[in-house]
């Protein structure tokens, strides 16, 4: 029994499978339910990306993305299991969890390029509260300056309308840097890109302010 | 109507319940303020379930004879003007609320609240019962009324609750439900439940907005509906705003002509309660016509006054404009402008009130939908998910929470875990250390709400993670997880990273009820709470029981070549063994037989594990070969 056991381990590394927790027959690590008998798996350790059938890319296409996300909710959402037995329910709500956390990390182009340095093993942004990058300080500084100027919708609106052709462009620059595997490139560009969210966020509420008043 | 079901049930030589989830119905229930309904869909035909009149209302009035029975609805509302002591309403105003809180909600209240800690008590007919008690009466009622026109017993519901209600409110309400007697399936946000009712789902695409002023909460909710997903952008509200308030307004003006004829009067909490009925019939009464006049009458003195409706809108337009406010602020925070809204549902009775429509209009720049009975949409969008969870639906819904939650750390300032409108289920987790050395417990304590210091937000639970081993300060790592179900509920989790203690506790508001007081109550509520029980146990064994079937049927149909005939009849002996002990009452049976056929069908996964291995080593597409077997 004992060989036996060990033996499947070791075989079971190799295969990549391992047995369904309900009917007990082989199911893959990135298996959402199982082929035989359909029970519901745990979410498997595989990566953002390889949740969504995706390679390990910062070119994401956000529409498909979110198809994705939806068509999978439909299957693994727990209100899809509501009169299943507690461990099924529970098996949904974790995979339902893991695919919110996905999905989160994936669809943000931001979010994407801080889980993407992450994955290859490079520092992300998260906490890199500090910016030595002296021209991107500067910049920071006179679109601010130029914001709280603003005192017309129409200023607002160019101001954001210049600042997301600015997040596109550097969304691109991210794509091309990771394209290249230029790491500290993505990583230096990530962090222009923080910023720019930030603007724009900023703008928003500016507007609100002016719109509103 | 319903000895009659329940005689049948218990005929003897049947089985006491039917087989679970076989044809039984889920009811939607809106659990109002003011209002209570209940309906049932079927063929994703909602239907309110009304009285011999054709009223789908239940005021959620609660009147308590002096045996304690309990009289709901209309008949207590009568009784609200003849023995005020007795009866109580809007008490969901209250849910999971502390005395404090029910202190601090501004105007003239008709509670007589018992002093005391934890969760507030009500005094009533010589009684003392918490909200939870009197809200289970109110969906006990709610559940005949089902069981009634239905014919079989109802166990299961959807439970609509204000989308800003915080946990302690939702758990409030799961704890009322229990007490009723029923499951809950879901508690779905009613700005969501309103949305599914309007069948946005099926043309409709883009975003919209769901004003929901109830009898004593506000929410604002925007939804974006693609393909027959719901998913919640952003909601908002204020859980101490509603159509009571502006029933208070009135009242207040009232009282203050008063003062002005009679001078300062000691009012009674009786009182009180049978001047707001005043005060209701005149929004109501201003809602169609220009002025109107009523009479007060308390201490054999009568008062008479007259109100036009400019005067109301000046009394509501504060009221009004708060929820304007909130409004703006979900539409930010939704990262939406009014005009990319492509159309605002209104919820609650008070959206009659023609100054909230002008104001609603005004802010969105279009005419709110109100098609069907704002009254009664939430519960038939919650009828509706009841069905969906039930029979299942190509519609889902994906809600946020709607309130940020976090933990106090150094200098009572609040370090957010989750933040609002984050798609729920979720888990987050952060890590945080002790801060002296050799420290060797660390008190967590759980908060709901978006201000930066500990005390401007609610306090949902404090708890200790004991058994940390001496270290530096610092050098401790505790992993604190927050984990929300689909409920809007929070477990949370706390770790020592380094040497794995650990600790969880499913949330009990601090205002809740504690695991002791639940027991009594249901105790006390229940007179086959035993029998219920037993039942209950039973069903999750034929539940589960089936569940392990099926899987070895399905193992069987595929891999079935892995066994020899002498095998594959032992197995079945089993199979049918189990079978009939699912059709028996003894659950021990079926476990027991259950844990039999594992046993039975061990040789066979191994095998089977075997094959699906030697197969994906040798690249053979197991798929392939599935459907090579199977045809």
């Amino acid at each position: 029994m004992d060989a036996l056991s060990s033996n499947m381990t070791l075989r079971n590394d190799q295969s990549g499978l391992h047995p369904c927790w309900s009917c007990k027959g082989p199911v893959a690590e990135a298996d959402l339910f199982c082929e035989t008998c359909h029970a519901v798996q745990p979410p498997g350790h595989i990566d953002h990306f390889a949740r969504f059938g995706l390679h390990n890319s910062y070119d994401v296409d956000v529409d498909g993305l979110e198809r994705k996300y939806f068509e999978l909710q439909r299957h693994l959402h727990p209100d899809r299991f509501a009169k299943k037995t507690p461990k099924e329910k529970s098996l949904s709500q974790q995979q339902a969890v893991t695919l919110n956390e996905a999905f989160e990390a994936l669809k943000d182009p931001l979010l994407r390029a801080d889980y993407l340095l992450k994955v290859l093993g490079a520092d992300g942004i998260s906490h890199d509260h500090t910016v030595n990058d002296p021209a991107l300080l500067m910049e920071a500084m006179e679109t601010r300056e130029a914001l709280m100027e603003a005192e017309s919708v129409e200023v607002v609106n160019d101001l954001t309308m210049k600042a997301r052709r600015d997040v596109r462009d550097c969304v691109k620059q991210i794509a091309k840097a990771f394209a290249d595997q230029n790491l500290e490139a993505a990583r230096k560009l990530a962090l222009r890109l923080k910023y720019l969210t930030k603007l724009l966020e900023e703008t928003r509420q500016h507007k609100a302010r002016l719109v509103m008043k | 109507m319903i000895e009659n079901v329940l005689l049948q049930i218990h005929e003897p030589g049947e089985t006491p319940v039917p087989h679970a989830g076989d044809d039984a119905l889920a009811i939607g229930i809106d659990l109002g303020t003011t209002n209570s309904v209940v309906a049932v869909s079927k063929g994703e035909t909602p239907e309110v379930l009304r009285d011999e009149n054709g009223k789908g209302l239940v005021p959620s009035v609660v009147a308590y004879a002096p045996d304690g029975s309990a009289i709901v609805g209309n008949l207590a509302k009568q009784l609200l003007l003849m023995r005020p002591e007795t009866v109580v309403s809007s008490v969901k105003r209250l849910m999971g609320r502390g005395l404090s809180d029910v202190k601090s909600i501004s105007g003239t209240l008709p509670f007589e609240v018992v002093e005391g800690e934890g969760m507030v008590r009500l005094k009533l007919a010589g009684r003392e019962l918490t909200p939870v008690e009197i809200s289970a009466d109110i969906l006990r009622a709610l559940k005949e009324r089902a069981e009634d026109q239905l014919k079989y017993k109802v166990e299961q519901a959807v439970i609509t609750v204000p989308a800003y209600f915080d946990d302690a409110a939702r758990t409030a309400t799961k704890d009322a439900a229990r007490l009723a007697g029923l499951e809950v399936l879901r508690l779905v946000n009613e700005p969501t439940a309103a949305a599914l009712a309007y069948g946005l789902d099926q043309q409709a695409e883009g975003v919209y907005a769901v004003y929901d002023l109830g009898g004593g909460t506000f929410d604002l909710s925007l939804l974006r509906m693609e393909k027959g997903v719901f998913q919640v952008k952003s909601t908002g509200g204020d859980a101490a705003l509603g159509g009571d308030d502006f029933d208070h307004a009135i009242l207040e003006y009232f009282l203050e002509q008063r003062r002005e004829t009679f001078g300062e009067e000691k009012l009674t909490t009786d009182d009180v309660k049978i001047a707001l009925v005043t005060g209701r019939m005149a929004k109501e009464c201003l809602t169609e016509n220009d002025q109107g006049d009523f009479v007060l009458e308390f201490n054999g003195k009568t008062s008479k006054h007259t109100i036009t409706r400019a005067k109301f809108e000046e009394l509501a337009t504060p009221l009004v404009e708060r929820s304007i406010e909130i409004c703006r602020n979900v539409l930010e925070d939704g990262d939406t402008f009014p005009d990319e809204v492509k159309g605002v549902v209104l919820v609650g009775g008070s959206t009659r009130v023609p100054l909230v429509r002008k104001r609603v209009g005004e802010l969105f720049g279009q005419e709110p939908l109100a098609d069907i009975n704002p009254d009664e949409v939430v519960a038939v969008g919650a009828a509706l998910q009841a069905e969906a969870l039930t029979v299942g639906s190509d519609n889902l819904l994906l809600d946020v929470t709607p309130l940020s939650l976090g933990i106090e750390t150094m200098g009572g300032i609040v370090e957010k875990v989750i933040q609002r409108n984050t798609p729920i289920p979720v888990a987050k987790a952060q890590e945080f250390t002790t801060y002296q050395d050799g420290q060797s417990a660390m008190a967590i304590h759980v908060l709901q709400g978006e201000r930066e210091m500990v005390d401007q937000n609610r306090s949902l639970a404090r708890f200790i993670l004991k058994g940390i081993p001496p270290m530096t300060a610092g050098a401790a790592r505790i992993k604190v997880t927050f984990s929300v179900d689909a409920d809007g509920l929070l477990t949370v989790g706390a770790e020592e990273v380094t040497t794995g203690v650990s600790q969880e506790v499913a949330v009990k508001p601090s205002y809740g009820l504690s695991d002791e007081e639940m027991a009594d109550m249901l105790r006390d509520s229940m007179v086959h709470a035993r029998e219920d029980m037993e039942i209950r146990l039973l069903t999750e064994a034929r539940v589960e029981a089936k569940r392990v079937m099926e899987a070895v049927y399905s193992a069987l149909h595929i891999d079935g070549k892995l066994l020899n005939e002498d095998e594959r009849s032992h197995i079945n002996v089993v199979l049918n063994k189990l079978d009939e002990a699912i059709a028996g009452d003894d659950r021990h049976a079926i476990n027991s037989m259950v844990e039999v056929l594992d046993r039975e069908t061990q040789t066979f996964a191994q095998r089977r594990m075997d094959k699906g291995i030697e197969e994906a080593l040798t690249g053979i597409d197991v798929k392939k070969l599935e459907n090579a077997i199977g045809s």
